[in-house]
């Protein structure tokens, strides 16, 4: 290893330049679209420390330019907006609130898949399955209104059959439960395909050894099944950690007009509806840089702590 | 496959509960697909005697479709779609196939500064305001392109495609190269072809992101002739809106509102319906080899 380094390192620049640059070519159109739509952006994230003006100069960059710097004032308005932590009292209990409800969820279905004995039945199953995870949000909550919504086919059923339908699509007490169903229907199949795989690479030795020492189904899936899963388990959840201050954008930007912003109102449709739509842009950047400040933390804090137990996490210790 | 001898049986509760959960997963995911079809190709009469949406079907009339499909902002949408999901799948596929490639050999130049300029971005997100400033900056409001060009690249698409040509035998470049071919000719000649199932999964995940595109156009279209059809099916069906149709159905009854609506959900459901089943039973393969390699 350290010899071909040093063989390596050996071959001079311009020789590795004169062998190397045709890559250096092949990357050239991605690194340019990460730098302008990605790199940039981050780095325009100091309007969050500006009274920006969209309208001063005649480009952005001169607006950015131009407008006056006025230190954390951005941040000092936007903690002392009480919808801002309405919004962020929404988007914490709704990630908890699913980390309990959905995640469990696709562990149990790839455990009832994987036990399907036969393929045709088990392929059928995971096609219908995967299916809506490929389906915008639009269209997901668009079969929810046509299904559970006041118009809908649950509704018309029922008040033919002379009951008065529950609001479902409108009711903002139960709207955690409905964005959770959503999200269930959307992507439990699809959620499937990582423990599948995980399921398949335990040793099957392992199942056989247990079951001659006499346990049986339920001993098995809890001593060799699940410390199998384990690290993909910890893996997923470590991303959820990070991901924590994002719940589906689209979806709740879609319903929030329908249940009011009360229940509806997460971090980043409060960043849309206090920076895209009234031109407020300082401020909302500010609530973006919050949100992407806490989480790169939290995935770093979820890493240190998977390594803690002796776990790979998302990347390696080095 | 086969039960192994060591397995016991399974028990009939065991099977009944089993076999009736499935059932109704399966049910939940096809019901609500099944009533949109029925519904969309339902006459009047039948929707009137229903009460709204169609289970059962009765005849198939044609009507909703023959008015989507004639002109006005439904057809006009789906053009808007198809050219969005054609082009930027194709963009995309370079722009991720070249990069991947560039960055499967470590140790050539850059290769480790340039490679984590494309990870960090797992790391570090921009946000939504910064975005929307350099998106509108570059000129791109009211164009196609910023339904393309800030997404062109996903580096988990990346990570996937690059996963894989490391796993490809390096035995296969050497002899090329020393037959004097170029790193494009090998890539276009040699790892591509071997590629198949990786582009096609790739490019299944990109195309399905274009057709679905719809908050990028709610920021950055406002001109009603460039939207692509989640946004007027937003328009349309959550908000409540009718679309302008074309005149040619003066003088014939209209199909009912809630047919053409249905017609709408299903013509945008059709495609990925169409596609998925064939790139299906490479998602196992491609993904998880990413995930593991990434």
């Amino acid at each position: 290893m350290t010899g071909g380094r040093r063989a390596r390192r050996r071959v001079p620049l311009r020789a590795r330049l004169r062998r190397d640059w045709p890559l250096l070519v092949m990357v050239l159109p991605g690194a340019l679209l990460l730098l302008v739509f990605h790199y940039v952006p981050v780095l325009g994230n100091v309007v969050a420390f500006q009274d920006y003006n969209p309208y001063r100069g005649d480009s952005a960059l001169q607006a950015l330019l131009g407008s006056p710097f006025i230190g954390l004032d951005n941040f000092r308005a936007l903690f002392a907006t009480p919808a801002f932590w309405d919004a962020l009292r929404n988007t914490l209990s709704i990630t908890a609130f699913q980390l309990v409800f959905f995640f469990p969820l696709p562990i149990a279905l790839a455990l009832v898949l994987d036990s399907i004995m036969s393929r045709r039945v088990r392929t059928f199953v995971q096609t219908v399955v995967y299916l809506p995870h490929f389906f915008s949000w639009v269209l997901v909550v668009t079969f929810f209104v046509q299904m559970l919504g006041g118009a809908g086919l649950l509704a018309q059923e029922l008040r033919q059959a002379g009951i008065d339908p529950p609001e479902i699509m409108t009711n903002p007490d139960t709207f955690i439960l409905l964005v959770t169903a959503e999200v269930v229907w959307k992507d439990v199949g699809w959620g499937t395909i990582v423990f599948l795989a995980a399921l398949s690479t335990i040793d099957p030795h392992l199942y056989e050894a247990a079951a001659a020492d006499g346990a049986g189904r339920w001993r098995r899936l809890w001593h060799v099944t699940l410390p199998g899963l384990r690290p993909v388990i910890v893996l997923l959840l470590i991303l959820r950690l990070g991901d924590a201050l994002s719940v589906g954008f689209e979806q709740f930007l879609l319903q929030r007009e329908a249940v009011g912003r009360q229940a509806a109102e997460v971090l980043d449709t409060f960043v849309y509806y206090h920076a895209i739509t009234t031109g407020d842009y300082g401020f909302g950047a500010a609530a973006g840089l919050f949100k992407a400040a806490v989480g790169l933390v939290l995935i770093l804090l979820a890493n240190k702590v998977a390594h803690l137990f002796g776990e790979r996490g998302v990347y390696a210790r080095s | 496959m086969t039960r192994p001898v060591w397995e016991e049986p399974p028990s009939v509760a065991g099977q009944v509960a089993k076999g009736s959960m499935l059932t109704a997963v399966v049910l939940v995911v096809l019901v609500p697909l099944w009533v949109a079809l029925v519904t969309s190709l339902s006459s009047r009469e039948t929707i009137n005697a229903a009460g709204g949406l169609v289970l059962v079907p009765r005849g198939i009339d044609v009507s909703a479709y023959r008015i989507i499909f004639s002109g006005g902002q439904i057809s006009q949408a789906l053009w808007v779609s198809v050219l969005v999901t054609v082009a930027g799948s194709a963009v995309s596929l370079l722009v991720t196939v070249l990069a991947a490639y560039g960055l499967s050999r470590p140790g050539s130049v850059g290769h480790r500064g340039l490679l984590f300029l494309f990870l960090l971005t797992f790391l570090v997100h921009p946000g939504l305001v910064p975005s929307y400033l350099v998106v509108t900056g570059v000129g791109l409001k009211d164009s196609l392109w910023a339904l393309i060009l800030p997404s062109a690249l996903n580096v988990f698409n990346f990570v996937v495609v690059r996963a894989f040509f490391q796993n490809l035998p390096t035995e296969l470049f050497d002899s090329a190269r020393v037959d004097g071919a170029g790193e494009f000719r090998i890539l276009w000649r040699i790892v591509l072809p071997l590629s198949k199932a990786v582009v096609a999964v790739v490019g299944l995940f990109y195309a399905v992101g274009y057709w679905n595109v719809w908050f990028s156009a709610l920021l950055y279209i406002d001109d009603n002739e460039k939207f692509p059809i989640q946004r007027v099916l937003q328009t349309f069906i959550l908000a409540g809106q009718t679309p302008q149709t074309s005149g040619t159905a003066v003088g014939t009854a209209l199909p009912p509102t809630l047919a053409i609506k249905m017609a709408v959900v299903v013509v945008t459901v059709a495609p990925i319906a169409a596609v998925y089943p064939f790139v299906q039973r490479h998602f196992t393969r491609g993904v998880i080899l990413g995930a593991v390699k990434g």
